[in-house]
């Protein structure tokens, strides 16, 4: 008889019934194994984003945890806020997370991002990256990916999809040399607890970027979140990889499967021609080259 | 122990007397000197706080706010365009009921770019739900700090406080300053212990979102936290009175103002050059006082519709201009003579902006022409002072 292999996710939740985000929402697992990971002493702060509207209406919510809202802009400055309230009462056992879509984090947050990495706040900072503002109605943002359609990048007579590359907000998290930065995906969950545990493990500021399907703004199947979160693994276009001490571990080495496998899960790449998509996959190719040959010369 | 100090050292041995216990803050001319005295009191243990040395001022009070929230108190400086980089999360921090106490060096705003001082950066931000306190020297500075705390701190009160020094005037001259013991601050001001703050364990979303049945709830109950400011920092001022021997007038500063036939209503450190005038006037047989607009919110309403109902005419001299209408001062002093039984004159003068001198001269010249137009009964505009191009009296 086969034995299983033995769980490592927590049975013990800390989100419950209730959010309101939609159906197949990358974002709810997100904050379901993130805070398996963490538990219950944790305090999670929160910009104007999808999750600044998930946990529900005052004066119920639906997460087990503590959680102060900010500004959109202002997350890294909340989480050194409260690092340094809890430094001063004393209270060294509580993880203090930072918890932002996007926009919040790769546009109008990186500033107080940045601040918060370089005075080495000992916090952890999720990103999770739907890859446009979905809590406004899918508007680009620095992290969509080149050729998707959103709302601001319309695709008309012009073809006037994006045509800008999505910022490496891993590149810039390893420039602030902190001590640890990951990415995650909802279609991983033993490793993504497994980094989320490491990182609480780390004193000072730790970077999780999370990819996070976001049916309505991706236009595909809500039931296919965990298939497209795999094979954006398996693609490469979203490799899963640590940067502990400014060294990449890359902790996944996918199939390397053609991009349009991932790309024709979702509308908002219909538009595409063959050589449009010939082009992200020269493009994907290319960047996870670099990032083995980072690995391998340790940089 | 008295000291010579700057209004800006002023600020910073009043936020250490208030044993702050988070500081988060971001350079700017002329506030500067506030935070690095502030990092020198934590850096040589005279204080157990955390500085934060944060990258922007929206930052410092968006971390404040955190801080706050967590049950620490809190305190940061600013100026000018600090201040209104702000603006976002000053509401933030009212809105979540948090008595924050900040300094802000009152400076003009850019362009044209200018450091020297102007209240157009203060006034701005009246809206915001914060305590307005426009000071007259460093003692007061000090002295406000430490009442701010308790006022704003008071459960029926939860909101935050600005405190405002004139740029240059008060941040940058030296005057003697009465630095109260720490066992006595200790006496007047406990500890903060706020009802609600996060904390582990106890799993509350603070700033949730709400639906439009619950919203005005919230505004409604900050208005009655404003409301009640008004009467916890008249009795809080008593308090301070009792125990340092020191005391402002309340909300609004009366100053030879008993009989007078005509008063001057101002904020800031021109009303020490004002009191100046008074004195000379009056000594020469000229009824008139001087009304200091101490809290610039809550507003002096009472105080200003009981002098209203003894003078015939109000001077107020606004050292900002609200385009489109007039002084902001103005503007509440004449809403709150309004419902008076008797109304005086009130007239409106602006003066003063980006640093320009406001004279002795000026300020007889401005108890001159309310004089006038009082005894004219003259509907009166807005008047600019002390410009190029105008008229020859008011230059």
């Amino acid at each position: 008889m086969a034995v299983m292999p033995s769980v490592t996710i927590p049975e013990e939740e800390f989100t419950y019934p209730g959010s309101t985000g939609c159906p197949g929402c990358g974002a709810n697992l997100v904050m379901r194994y993130m805070l398996k990971a963490l538990g219950e002493r944790t305090i999670v702060s929160i910009p104007a984003c999808c999750w600044a509207v998930m946990p529900g209406y005052w004066p119920v919510g639906c997460l087990g945890v503590p959680l102060l809202y900010t500004a959109f802009e202002a997350t890294g400055a909340s989480i050194s806020g409260l690092r340094a309230a809890l430094d001063v009462k004393g209270v060294e056992d509580v993880t203090v997370v930072g918890f932002a879509g996007d926009g919040g984090t790769v546009d109008i947050g990186l500033q107080a991002l940045s601040g918060a990495a370089e005075r080495r706040t000992d916090a952890i900072y999720v990103m999770y990256d739907n890859e446009a503002y979905m809590n406004t109605g899918i508007q680009r943002s620095g992290s969509t990916p080149w050729g998707a359609w959103t709302t601001t990048t319309p695709i008309g007579t012009t073809h006037g999809f994006k045509h800008e590359f999505k910022k490496d907000i891993m590149a810039i998290m390893q420039a602030h040399g902190i001590p640890y930065a990951a990415t995650v995906s909802v279609a991983h969950p033993e490793d993504f607890i497994k980094k989320i545990r490491k990182a609480k493990d780390i004193k000072g500021f730790r970077f999780i970027h999370a990819l996070s399907p976001c049916p309505p703004g991706w236009r595909m199947n809500p039931a296919e979140t965990v298939e497209v979160a795999k094979l954006a693994v398996d693609t490469h276009i979203f490799p899963l990889y640590e940067i502990e001490q400014g060294k990449i571990h890359v902790t996944r080495k996918g199939k390397g499967v053609p991009v349009i496998e991932y790309l024709k899960l979702q509308g908002r790449f219909s538009h595409l021609t063959e050589a449009e998509i010939d082009s992200i996959q020269t493009a994907v190719d290319a960047r996870y080259k670099l990032l083995l040959e980072k690995e391998a010369s340790g940089t | 122990m008295r000291m010579v100090m700057t209004g800006n050292y002023a600020s910073a041995y009043g936020a250490k007397l208030a044993k702050v216990e988070v500081i988060a803050a971001y350079p700017i001319t002329p506030q500067t000197s506030i935070v690095e005295k502030l990092a020198e009191f934590v850096s040589s243990g005279e204080l157990r706080a955390k500085f934060i040395p944060v990258e922007s001022e929206h930052s410092a009070m968006a971390a404040c706010i955190a801080a706050e929230t967590a049950g620490a108190r809190t305190y940061t400086a600013t100026s000018s365009q600090g201040l209104t980089l702000m603006h976002e999360v000053l509401m933030w921090a009212s809105g979540a009921r948090l008595p924050i106490v900040m300094t802000n060096v009152s400076r003009a705003m850019a362009p044209p770019w200018s450091v020297w001082v102007d209240h157009m950066d203060s006034i701005a931000q009246r809206d915001t739900g914060w305590l307005q306190f426009f000071c007259e020297s460093n003692q007061e500075v000090l002295d406000t700090i430490i009442m701010a705390y308790k006022v704003c701190e008071s459960s029926g009160v939860m909101l935050p406080a600005m405190i405002i020094e004139d740029a240059f005037i008060l941040s940058h001259t030296s005057e003697p300053v009465s630095v109260p013991d720490q066992e006595l601050v200790d006496s007047f001001l406990p500890a903060y212990a706020p009802e609600y703050k996060i904390e582990v364990g106890k799993p509350m979303g603070f700033g949730s979102l709400v639906k439009p049945d619950q919203y005005m709830e919230f505004r409604y109950k900050a208005m009655l936290g404003m409301k009640e400011a008004r009467n916890r920092f008249l009795s809080v001022e008593q308090e301070f009175k009792h125990i340092f021997g020191r005391e402002y007038g309340g909300l609004l500063e009366h100053y030879r103002c008993d009989d007078a036939e005509v008063v001057l209503a101002c904020a800031g450190s021109v009303a020490s050059t004002a009191k100046d005038v008074v004195d000379s006037l009056r000594a020469r047989g000229i009824r008139v006082g001087l009304a200091r607009i101490r809290a610039f919110r809550p507003f002096p309403h009472q105080e200003f519709r009981a002098l209203g109902a003894k003078v015939d005419g109000i001077a107020v001299l606004d050292r900002s201009y609200t385009f489109g209408a007039a002084g902001a001062m103005f503007t509440e002093v004449k809403a709150s003579a309004y419902s008076g039984q008797n109304r005086p004159i009130i007239k409106n003068y602006i003066a003063g902006l980006g640093g320009r001198d406001i004279t002795p001269k000026i300020i007889e010249k401005i108890f001159e022409d309310i004089q006038l137009v009082t005894k004219r009964r003259e509907e009166p505009d807005v008047e600019w002072v002390d410009v190029a191009g105008l008229p020859r009296r008011w230059r």
